[in-house]
């Protein structure tokens, strides 16, 4: 992906460091700035696709069948 | 063309002359392996493609071979080809590191992947396991803790990844066939790299079982190699159901071979635009243009939506990859490769809505592509954005801006495993530099198509695999 624009409304450290928490993940401060800049990637990647339009009917592809 | 036995130099032979040879009685299975070996001893320590070499395997089964043949039994149609496996389909008694350090404690497989077992069935001869990205997770070749697959023909460059072993093994000369995945284009890109073909089959065509995974939702295996009949050949042994497997297709096999010089008269050829037609240098497009003059193609089709499509697998794939591996980073996360483990990180992060919301994406453009299949049989379009570029580089450029060099080598083949369409990888030399490599695309369950389209650029001297001159 294209390095993303910077969004000021989303704070990666800050949200990393609460969803850490909630995942019991352990996190060394140095690796901070590599996950900051992957969740900044992911981010503007969910944006894309978030400002497609899909009809409600439109359900995930099933691949489980019993 | 086959050479006389006597000045045959089996290590090099492609896999259907060693089949050939070996059930008729012309060289047995043991000269062959032995060939093997003795080229993997002198060539991999330049490559790295082997992670183990199973030489006391692979020649206890070489006599088994040469021993039913005495006996006059009817010999399978890889009898006697050599091959390894990407280290992470299981192989009995070895734990399936998938290219980690993590791995290495696993118990011991107690059996082998599906698909090492149906080559076998069919005579050929597992000689090792080949190094790899870390869990899969890579288009670069590169692995902190095996050391780098090199770039047969450059090795100064990348072999690509995750498959690096794979593609470096084949493009080295050491074996004529190779197991790979492909999640996002791992198959793909190292069979560019390296000047390889390689065949991704339709996502559920063959059976995973007894492979470690990486995004169950994208996951593909599939064989490389250095021509197309020995794809084929590789690839008719491996398919069939598999209750192991619970996404393997209870189609019936889809015999490819019988039909493979066909040619391409009755296909309906066009060439990807639009988003395939920008992001990448001179050389990716110049390939893909010269299959199109090769194939008379002067049609031009869009795929919709393909960076959304892109955009929707980058986002899967980090959800997935980090759910499967959540345990090992919460308590093992020193032991990852540091770039994949903030990429898993990440992954695990995500918003529950946003992974949905790609599921749901990747229905509507399924869809939207199965339609254009009703106009053309084939889609061309470049594996990579550039040739193989040196080790450790980080950054790549792409319409003149610098971008990540890992996330962004998959830029073209993301958007068609994305919905698990069938790829043949044929690699096209322009020059006397690097190879690149050019998808030809298929609809669903159409591989014998794909396959149909490489074999005839082959024959006509457009796509090539040469061995690389190491030794």
């Amino acid at each position: 992906m294209t390095n993303p624009p910077e969004d000021p409304a989303f704070d990666p450290d800050t949200y990393a460091e609460a969803v850490a928490g909630l995942l019991a993940l352990p996190i060394d401060p140095a690796w901070m700035p590599s996950i900051a800049a992957n969740l900044r990637v992911l981010h503007a990647a969910a944006d894309l696709v978030g400002a497609f339009p899909l009809p409600d009917e439109a359900e995930v592809a099933p691949v489980f069948s019993a | 063309m086959r050479q006389p036995v006597s000045e045959q130099d089996w290590s090099i032979a492609p896999a259907a002359s060693i089949a050939t040879a070996v059930a008729e009685g012309s060289v047995r299975a043991r000269t062959v392996v032995a060939a093997t070996l003795d080229r993997i001893g002198r060539v991999d320590p330049a490559v790295n493609a082997f992670t183990q070499v199973l030489a006391e395997r692979a020649l206890a089964r070489a006599d088994r071979l040469d021993t039913a043949r005495d006996r006059g039994e009817r010999l399978g149609c890889l009898a006697g080809v050599p091959f390894a496996a990407k280290n992470l389909f299981d192989i009995a008694g070895l734990p399936t590191r998938a290219g980690s350090r993590i791995n290495r404690e696993r118990a011991p497989a107690e059996r082998d992947a599906t698909l090492i077992a149906r080559l076998e069935d069919a005579g050929a001869i597992l000689v090792g396991a080949l190094n790899m990205g870390e869990y899969a997770y890579d288009f670069t070749g590169e692995n902190i803790h095996d050391g780098n697959t090199r770039n047969p023909h450059d090795l100064g460059r990348m072999s690509g990844g995750s498959s690096g072993g794979s593609g470096g093994a084949v493009a080295a000369g050491l074996v004529p066939l190779a197991l790979a995945s492909d999640t996002n284009g791992s198959i793909r890109v190292p069979s560019a790299f390296c000047g390889c073909f390689g065949l991704k089959p339709t996502y559920g065509r063959l059976s995973r079982a007894g492979s470690f995974p990486f995004v169950g939702s994208l996951d593909h295996l599939g064989p490389m190699g250095r021509s197309v009949e020995d794809l084929a050949l590789a690839y008719e042994a491996m398919q069939g159901p598999d209750p192991a497997d619970p996404v393997v297709t209870g189609r019936a096999p889809d015999p490819v071979r019988a039909g493979l010089d066909a040619g391409v008269a009755d296909l309906r050829i066009a060439v990807a635009g639009g988003y395939f037609a920008r992001g990448a240098d001179a050389d990716a497009l110049g390939a893909v243009a010269a299959l199109a003059g090769a194939l008379s193609c002067t049609c031009t089709i869009e795929i919709p939506q393909a960076a959304r499509a892109r955009a929707s697998a980058y986002l899967i794939t980090a959800a997935e990859g980090a759910a499967l591996h959540l345990d090992r980073l919460r308590t093992r996360a020193s032991e990852f490769d540091p770039a994949v483990r903030d990429r898993l990180i990440a992954g695990a992060m995500l918003p529950a809505p946003f992974v949905e919301r790609a599921q749901r994406f990747r229905r509507w453009y399924r869809a939207a592509v199965l339609d254009l299949f009703r106009e053309v049989d084939i889609i061309l379009a470049p594996c990579t954005p550039c040739r193989a570029p040196l080790s450790g580089e980080t950054t790549l450029v792409l319409d003149g801006v610098a971008v990540p060099m890992r996330a962004n080598i998959g830029l073209f083949t993301q958007p068609i495993s994305f919905i698990g369409l069938p790829v043949v990888a044929a690699p096209v030399w322009l020059d006397d530099g690097l190879p690149l490599g050019v998808q030809i695309i298929a609809a669903p369950w159409r591989e014998d198509l794909a396959l149909r389209v490489a074999r005839h650029l082959e024959r006509a001297g457009f796509v090539r695999a040469p061995v690389a001159n190491l030794a």
